[in-house]
């Protein structure tokens, strides 16, 4: 038999045709119909900032590397899906100069300093969102209103015909003003995203579809999100803010379409490196952030909760893991209880024993 | 009763090259065979015949020392060398050459059992011993200890047809040509087990398998024939178990202390072939398949034969081979000598071009995604595990249980970041075991 050059290895010799590049790729495209959407609500001042804060990323997760001699890492896309996060849960006025400060810190300080790809604690593009909040509170909270006639300049914003969010805080805090949400915004406008807003935040509907997409693929797992939405139901259902004489069950679709929810529970709370890696931890990750946002609605200074609902409970992912390990296989409850008394009388025998 | 085990993944099946294709003979009988004393777990048979000698097929030449199964000669002919030979184990093993005579004269003590109704448990646990029967799906775990060991402590014998490994038909033919082998070296397991019923589990890519058994199997309730979910490792012992009874064989133990007894379907066709016609196990079925292999087949080969000849009784390679595996593509163990021969356990002989390599990365980043938590069938956080071997922290790898990994490679198959985790479970493990040995 002839000699051939065979390679040896490990097994298995086989792997499965999804990688980290098809992954991000399948992020990529289920945010498209909100991109979509982004653009017909706020024009076509959206898709500049996406397309900018995106090379922006790019550019700055390079010459990090570059820097540290780190190996390239563009070909991920991992910092392409930050960028567009970012821009998705800022307004559409916000200055270029601004975003491109919000993908420096996304990028640089919260990502790579952390070690890069895999070993940030918090969600990239939701830290940039946080420190773009607290350093220039005016312009993130500056909302234009929705459709054609009040498109913003591609280059300057200053004309903007600003309005409010359906969670602005005039609504939301008092039940007269909450009747007034209702006249201005309706439930269609609401679902579909004719309403004002962060860039890609606007449309329940078009998030929706991406969401789909990701569990269809199996992209992401549908326990996060479905724990988060599912708590942020149930809460606003028990505890309704609905002004007199309104269905309770409406009100609760409009607080879970408003504001970044949608956003947040598929694409944000998802993020592989910042959520849980059981299954139980993710539902309690789901249930944690469920219930942070509706404190923060409710009790809290802001209107929208999501941003630091996720924050918060990105910095409980490590204790969450490590107290909800997958039950070992072949280890049943009652030879954990066996084990867990034993565990007792051989502690109380060594307390009786030191104090004989 | 049906319940799915955690985990797993479903690879691309790769089966239907062979499927379909009736089991062989050889074409051409290899001039030689090389027959190594170490084809089960335990320790290697010591060799019965000398260089010079004239075997004849079915005649023993390793007689067990300790734990094992005998060996037997696979052709007739001369023995011209016995000693060190490459194994697939990837370390040379002590070997019994034979040059092959083209004879096949048949050892005289090899002849059908008349009365086998009338045998006992004892008398069938010995024939099987005798016959050198070994677990013929992997592991190599000496079938008569397997059964003496659980006899009255087990109360479920499961058949393993599961063959729930890519490319591999062995099983797949064999219980479809040979199943009243199957069925009947079951309840020749059965009376040795002194139990009365018997499961044989066969993943639903197999349904003509399936109905052929519960053809042979007719009216008589003693074997139910179970169709399982096409799932990697369906047919690793605990998850089979898990499947069929939903026991869960804990951390440490073997099957027999959840009272089940689980045996390959090759196992029992060879059980069959050894108490009622009293041949010992000195050939089987084997698939050589992949796509570097010019035409795939199920090979009916003895015992010894090269990887080389096997390959080209399959045609040769087809272009230029770029990993040749003994086994599965999944838990098989990569060749780099076509001189290596075929063992009790192999049944398959994997040829992959360049193309069908597994995908690896030159920079594999985690980026936690956890897909393999949800694949592993062991419940384990292979993430975790690899987190702490990187760093060599045995003792963090061994709290997060790695002892239980079974490198079944569900984790390595799926991670999207190409991360090389079963070799770096194995080297955890080495390194555990080694320094529990200091202690």
């Amino acid at each position: 038999m002839e000699q051939y050059k065979l390679s040896v290895a490990s097994s298995p010799h086989a792997s499965s045709p999804v990688g980290t590049k098809n992954l991000m790729r399948d992020v990529l495209i289920a945010l498209i119909p909100a991109m979509v959407m982004g653009v017909w609500v706020f024009g076509p001042r959206a898709l500049t900032m996406t397309l900018v804060s995106v090379v922006f990323c790019e550019i700055f997760e390079w010459g990090y590397c570059k820097l540290m001699h780190k190996p390239n890492p563009i070909g991920d896309l991992s910092a392409a899906i930050t960028g567009v996060l970012l821009v998705f849960v800022c307004p559409v006025t916000l200055p270029y100069w601004t975003i491109i400060i919000g993908d420096f810190f996304a990028i640089v300080i919260v990502k790579q300093l952390f070690g890069g790809l895999g070993t940030n604690f918090l969600n990239p593009a939701l830290a940039g969102r946080a420190f773009l909040m607290l350093s220039y509170p005016v312009p993130m909270t500056t909302w234009v209103l929705p459709g054609k006639e009040n498109w913003v300049g591609m280059l300057s914003a200053a004309d903007a015909v600003t309005g409010s969010t359906p969670l602005s805080v005039d609504f939301m805090k008092s039940a007269e003003n909450a009747s007034a949400a209702v006249e201005q915004f309706s439930m269609s406008d609401m679902f579909i995203g004719n309403i004002g807003g962060c860039v890609g935040e606007v449309s329940a509907i078009a998030l929706l579809i991406g969401g789909i997409y990701l569990i269809a693929k199996g992209v992401i797992r549908i326990r996060i999100p479905a724990a988060y939405i599912l708590t942020v139901a149930v809460l606003t259902l028990v505890f309704s803010r609905a002004p007199e004489g309104y269905n309770i069950f409406l009100w609760m679709l409009r607080e879970l379409f408003a504001g970044g929810l949608f956003l947040g529970a598929f694409f944000m709370a998802t993020d592989y490196v910042t959520s849980p890696n059981t299954p139980k931890g993710e539902i309690i990750f789901g249930i944690g952030a469920g219930l942070l946002v509706v404190f923060i609605r409710y009790f809290g200074g802001y209107p929208e909760g999501v941003c630091y609902s996720i924050l918060v409970m990105n910095i409980c992912v490590w204790l969450i893991d490590k107290y909800t390990l997958p039950k070992r296989f072949g280890v049943t409850a009652e030879m954990r209880k066996a084990e867990k008394e034993k565990a007792k009388a051989a502690k109380k025998a060594a307390k009786e024993g030191s104090e004989a | 009763m049906k319940q799915k085990f955690y985990g797993g993944v479903h690879p691309a099946e790769h089966k239907e090259a062979t499927e379909q294709k009736p089991i062989q003979q050889l074409a051409k009988a290899p001039a030689q065979v090389v027959i190594p004393m170490s084809m089960h777990i335990g320790a290697p048979c010591k060799p019965v015949v000398q260089k010079g000698d004239t075997v004849t097929v079915g005649q023993l030449i390793g007689a067990t020392a300790g734990l094992g199964a005998p060996i037997h000669a696979s052709v007739s002919g001369k023995v011209v060398a016995v000693e060190p030979r490459p194994g697939t184990g990837g370390v040379p093993t002590l070997s019994v050459v034979i040059e092959n005579d083209f004879q096949n004269t048949l050892c005289p003590d090899c002849k059908p059992r008349e009365n086998v109704d009338a045998l006992t448990s004892q008398e069938i646990i010995d024939i099987i011993r005798d016959a050198g029967c070994t677990g013929m799906g992997g592991a190599g775990f000496p079938t008569h200890v397997k059964i003496s060991s659980a006899v009255g402590k087990a109360d479920t014998i499961i058949v393993n047809g599961a063959e729930c490994e890519p490319y591999i038909t062995a099983d797949h033919r064999l219980m479809l040509e040979h199943g009243e082998k199957i069925i009947g070296g079951v309840r020749f397991i059965m009376k040795a087990l002194q139990l009365d019923h018997a499961y044989i589990g066969i993943e639903d890519n197999k349904m003509n398998a399936v109905e052929n058994l519960k053809k042979l199997v007719g009216d008589s309730k003693d074997i139910t024939v179970q169709a399982l979910h096409t799932r990697y490792p369906q047919g690793a012992e605990k998850q089979l178990i898990q499947a069929i009874t939903g026991r869960e064989v804990p951390p440490g133990k073997l099957p027999a202390d959840v009272g089940c007894c689980v045996f390959n379907a090759a196992t029992t066709a060879a059980v069959y072939d050894a108490v009622a016609l009293g041949l010992p196990v000195y050939q089987r079925v084997t698939t050589v398949t992949g796509s570097a292999v010019k035409n795939p087949v199920n090979l009916l080969a003895p015992v010894g034969t090269s990887f080389a000849h096997l390959i080209e009784e399959a045609g040769g390679f087809n272009g230029t081979p770029a990993r040749v595996i003994g086994g599965g593509p999944m838990m098989g163990f990569a060749q780099y000598d076509m001189n290596v021969t075929m063992g009790k356990a192999s049944n398959c002989v994997l040829c992959l071009s360049k193309e069908d390599l597994p995908a690896t990365s030159e920079n594999p980043t985690c980026i936690r995604c956890a897909r393999c938590v949800n694949a592993c069938p062991m419940h384990l956080t292979p993430l975790f595990m690899n987190m702490f071997a990187k760093d060599r922290r045995w003792a963090e790898v061994e709290e997060y249980r790695i002892m239980d990994c079974m490198e079944c490679g569900c984790c390595q198959y799926i991670c999207p970041a190409r991360i090389p985790l079963v070799q770096q479970f194995r080297t955890a493990k080495f390194a555990i075991r080694q320094q529990a040995a200091k202690k």
